[in-house]
C-alpha cells in the first residue's frame, strides 16, 4: 500500500499527528506522547494497515529534545512505516510502553532507559540491562561527559 | 646455500635513546623469578609443568574464534601439551584472555584469576586485550588492557592473531618457564597489589 | 502407596535462583542468565546482558563513514562481510553512487562463503553442546579451507574489512576461482556425511525433536527472524523480499518449515548450506569484467535525512539506521541486531523444560554475543 492512501486512514484516527514524507523512503508520522498507545493498538488491529512486526525501537537525542523511532512493518501487506515521538522533559522523560501490544518491544525499551534515561510507564521490569547497576548518567546523550572513562579524539 | 640476514636500517640492541639506553615507563619485576641459574631439581619441574599447561575457557569475543582454530585440526596445540581447555578455573593453569575486557567483566575477570590455584600464568590475546584495540578512543565501558585487572606473562599483538602467532606466544611461555626456579617462587616475590595474602 | 503420598505432602520444596555465570561453555560467549529453578524444571529465565558492551554505537558518531565500516566488522564478527556491505550499501544509496556488476557480483560470492563459513562454526558448536565432540573437528577443519580462500583474496581469515563505499578494497585473485570451485566439489561430498552423524543419531533427536516449539504467531510477536524463525514458517529472507546486490539474479528457495523445535532450526540451516552453494556455483563461472571500485570523494556526506538498509546476515536480518545532518559524521547510527531480537523467545521456549533443553534451545537460537551488546 502506497504512502498516500496509510496517510488517508491514519490520519482519519486523529487531528494531532503530523505527516512527513520528504528526507526519508517510509511515511513517518509524528504522534503527541498523550495518544501513542491508542494510535499503536489502531496500526495493529486494523485489518488494512495490519502492522504487527516491530523492526526497531530506536532513541534519538535531538539536542533540546528526546524521542524514541518506531519502524514497525506489516507481513501481510508488506509495508513499513516510521512512528516517532518527542518529549521536551530532560529530567525525567516519560512515555507509555507497547509491550503489551507488541511483545518485542520487551528488552528494546530497557535499552532506551539504559542509554538516555526514558522511562516507559507500565513495563514490568524496566532496568539498566548493559551498564552496571550503579553507572551514573546516561551515556548516548549529547552531553554526555566522562572524563575517566572516555577519550575523546 | 649460505644464509642471508635482512636488517632493517635500525639497531636495536646498540641503540642509544634520548633517555639513554633505559627502558621508558616502570617495569614490574615478575613474581616468578628470572633467575638463570637454575638447579637440577628446578629443571625437572619446569620441564614437567612446561609441557602440561592447561588452558581456562575464557573468550570474549573474536579472538576466542582465532583461539578455537588453534585447538582446532590444522594447526593443533595439544601437540605441545595444551590438551585440554578446562571449565573451572580451579583446575586450570593457564588463562588466554582472548577479546575485549570491559568494565562489568573486569571484576568476573579478577574473581577468575583468584580462584586458580599457583602457579598461574597469563597469555593476553590480541590487540583489545594487550591494550584496548580498536576501542581505545570515544569508548566509554573498554578497559584499556587487561594488565589493568591482572598481571600478564605474555602480550600477542594482532586483530585477530593468526593461530601461528598464539603458538609462537605459548613457546614463549613456556621458554619462560624454563628459567623459573624453586628458590626464588619460595623466597616470596610478590607484586604489590596483586599477591597479598601469599606472603609468610 | 501411602507412604509416598505422606512424604509428598512432608517435603518441603522451593524455587531457587541459580546463576549460569558469564565465563561458561555453553553459553557461546559472555551471557548471563540467572534461572529459577523448582528441582530440575526451569520456572523463569533471565538473561544478563552487558558485559561484551563496547559502545560501538557511541563510537560511531565520532567517525566519518569510512571509518565506521571498520568497526562493524566487530558486531557479528561470524558474518563480518555483511555487516561491511550493510554499511557500504546504506551509504551509496544515500549518497547516489552506483557500483558496476562485477562489485555486486563479488560481493554476493563473498557473502555466501560467509555465510557457510557461520554455518559450519555453528554446526560444529552444536553438536559439542548435546555432547558430540566429533563434530568440533569436523567442523573446524573445512572452516579452514574458506578461510584460506579469503586470506588469499582479503588478506585476513576472520574480520575482513573488504568491502569499501564503492567497491571492494583489492581485486579477486587469479586462483579465487579454481579454489573456490575445488571447496564446493569437496564440500558437496563432505556436508550428507555430516548431516548423516547427527540426523540419524537417535541421541541427537531425541534431544531436539519437541524441544522449544515457537508458534508462528509467537514468533511474529517477539520480533524474530533468521533461520530461528524460518523453522516456524514466517518467511523472512530479505535476500528474496528486499534483494540487492546481485541476488535478484540467481535462483534459490527460501527454505521453510512448519514444527518450529530445535530439530527443525537444525534442519533449516543444514538445508541453507545447499542453497548457499548453489547460489555460489551459478555466480562464480560469469563474473563480470570491469573495475573493482568506482572513484568517490574522498570526504563523503550524506544528504539530510534518515535511511535504512536491510541486510540477511547468517543471524537474520541486520537493519542500518542512520540519521545524518549533513555533516561528515552520522548524528546517530543504530544497528539493529538479529540476535538481540531473538533473545525475546528465550523465556518463553524454556518454561518448563530442564536445564539441559536449555542448553540446546540456546545453541539452536545461534547467537553471536557482541552482536546483542554491540
Amino acid at each position: 500500500m502506497g504512502n498516500t492512501e496509510l496517510k488517508n486512514i491514519i490520519g482519519s484516527w486523529s487531528e494531532n499527528l503530523t505527516f512527513v514524507e520528504e528526507g526519508s523512503e517510509f511515511l513517518i508520522v509524528e504522534v503527541p506522547a498523550n495518544e501513542l498507545r491508542d494510535i499503536a493498538e489502531k496500526l495493529k488491529t486494523n485489518k488494512d494497515t495490519a502492522f504487527d512486526y516491530l523492526f526497531s525501537l530506536t532513541g534519538v537525542d535531538y539536542g533540546t529534545e528526546l524521542g524514541i523511532v518506531y519502524h514497525i512493518e506489516s507481513t501481510t501487506h508488506n509495508h513499513m512505516i516510521v512512528m516517532k515521538v518527542k518529549t521536551e522533559d530532560r529530567e525525567t522523560p516519560n512515555f507509555d510502553t507497547v509491550t503489551d501490544i507488541w511483545a518485542a518491544a520487551y528488552f528494546n525499551e530497557s535499552e532506551a532507559y539504559d542509554l538516555f534515561g526514558i522511562k516507559f510507564n507500565g513495563h514490568k521490569n524496566l532496568r539498566r540491562i548493559f551498564l552496571d547497576d550503579d553507572w551514573k548518567g546516561w551515556p548516548l546523550r549529547k552531553d554526555y561527559v566522562d572524563e575517566f572513562n572516555m577519550l575523546t579524539r | 646455500m649460505e644464509k642471508t640476514r635482512i636488517t632493517m636500517g635500525v639497531d636495536v640492541k646498540n641503540m642509544e635513546t634520548e633517555l639513554g639506553n633505559e627502558f621508558p615507563g616502570n617495569v614490574i619485576p615478575a613474581a616468578n623469578g628470572g633467575n638463570i641459574v637454575v638447579t637440577k631439581l628446578d629443571a625437572a619441574i619446569n620441564w614437567g609443568r612446561k609441557h602440561s599447561l592447561w588452558s581456562l575457557y575464557f573468550g570474549t569475543s573474536c579472538c576466542a574464534i582465532e583461539m578455537m582454530q588453534t585447538g582446532a585440526p590444522r594447526h593443533d596445540y595439544s601437540r605441545f601439551g595444551f590438551e585440554v581447555a578446562r571449565v573451572t578455573p580451579r583446575q586450570a593453569d593457564l588463562i588466554i584472555i582472548a577479546g575485549t575486557i570491559t568494565v562489568k567483566m573486569a571484576p568476573v575477570l579478577r574473581r577468575l584469576y583468584d580462584q586458580m590455584a599457583e602457579p598461574k600464568y597469563v597469555i593476553a590475546m590480541g590487540a583489545c586485550a594487550v591494550s584496548g584495540g580498536p576501542f581505545y578512543f570515544n569508548s566509554y565501558s573498554v578497559v584499556r588492557g587487561a594488565d589493568h585487572v591482572i598481571p600478564v606473562d605474555v602480550y600477542v599483538p594482532g586483530c585477530p592473531p593468526r593461530p601461528e602467532s598464539l603458538l609462537d606466544a605459548m613457546f614463549e611461555l613456556q621458554n619462560k618457564i624454563t628459567e623459573e626456579s624453586m628458590a626464588h617462587r619460595v623466597n616470596n616475590n610478590p607484586i604489590d597489589g596483586f599477591d597479598e595474602g601469599t606472603t609468610k | 502407596m501411602g507412604n509416598q503420598q505422606f512424604l509428598a505432602d512432608k517435603i518441603r520444596t522451593e524455587e531457587y535462583l541459580l546463576n549460569m555465570g558469564p565465563q561458561h561453555p555453553a553459553t557461546h560467549g559472555v551471557m548471563r542468565m540467572v534461572l529459577k529453578l523448582d528441582g530440575e524444571e526451569i520456572r523463569d529465565v533471565e538473561p544478563v546482558m552487558g558485559y561484551i558492551h563496547r559502545s560501538i554505537e557511541k563510537m560511531c558518531e565520532h567517525v566519518s563513514y569510512k571509518q565506521a565500516i571498520h568497526l562493524t566488522d566487530r558486531l557479528d564478527y561470524l558474518s563480518s562481510h555483511m555487516n561491511n556491505e550493510a554499511v557500504a550499501l546504506l551509504v551509496e544509496k544515500a549518497a547516489g553512487i552506483e557500483v558496476n556488476d562485477r562489485i555486486k557480483v563479488i560481493r554476493t560470492i563473498m557473502a555466501e562463503l560467509t555465510r557457510l563459513a557461520s554455518h559450519q562454526l555453528w554446526w560444529a558448536v552444536m553438536g559439542m553442546d548435546t555432547g558430540a565432540l566429533t563434530t568440533f573437528f569436523y567442523g573446524f577443519r573445512d572452516r579452514e579451507l574458506i578461510n584460506d580462500i579469503f586470506e588469499e583474496t582479503c588478506g585476513s581469515r576472520l574480520t575482513m574489512n573488504y568491502s569499501l563505499i564503492g567497491g571492494v578494497r583489492y581485486d579477486l585473485h587469479e586462483n579465487f576461482v579454481k579454489r573456490v570451485k575445488d571447496f564446493i566439489a569437496h564440500f558437496k561430498k563432505k556436508l550428507p556425511e555430516y548431516d548423516n552423524l547427527l540426523s540419524n543419531n537417535v541421541i541427537f533427536r531425541k534431544r531436539t525433536e519437541g524441544i522449544g516449539i515457537l508458534t508462528k504467531e509467537q514468533v511474529i510477536d517477539f520480533g524474530m527472524n533468521g533461520p530461528t524463525a524460518r523453522a516456524s514458517g514466517f518467511a523472512c529472507d530479505i535476500r528474496k523480499k528486499l534483494p540487492y546486490s546481485a541476488y535478484d539474479k540467481v535462483d534459490f528457495q527460501e527454505i521453510l518449515a512448519t514444527e518450529g523445535d530445535a530439530f527443525a532450526r537444525y534442519k533449516v540451516r543444514i538445508l541453507e548450506m545447499w542453497e548457499s552453494m548453489s547460489i555460489i556455483e551459478q555466480l562464480i563461472d560469469n563474473i563480470p569484467e570491469g573495475e573493482h571500485r568506482v572513484k568517490t570523494k574522498a570526504v563523503i556526506k550524506l544528504p539530510e535525512g534518515e535511511f535504512l538498509q536491510r541486510v540477511e546476515t547468517a543471524r537474520g536480518d541486520l537493519g542500518v539506521y542512520v540519521i545524518s545532518d549533513g555533516k561528515k559524521n552520522p548524528y546517530r547510527l543504530k544497528f539493529r541486531s538479529p540476535s538481540f531480537a531473538n533473545m525475546h523467545g528465550l523465556n518463553t521456549m524454556s518454561v518448563g523444560t530442564k536445564i539441559a533443553d536449555l542448553v540446546v534451545n540456546f545453541s539452536t537460537i545461534d547467537v553471536v554475543v557482541p552482536d546483542i551488546d554491540r
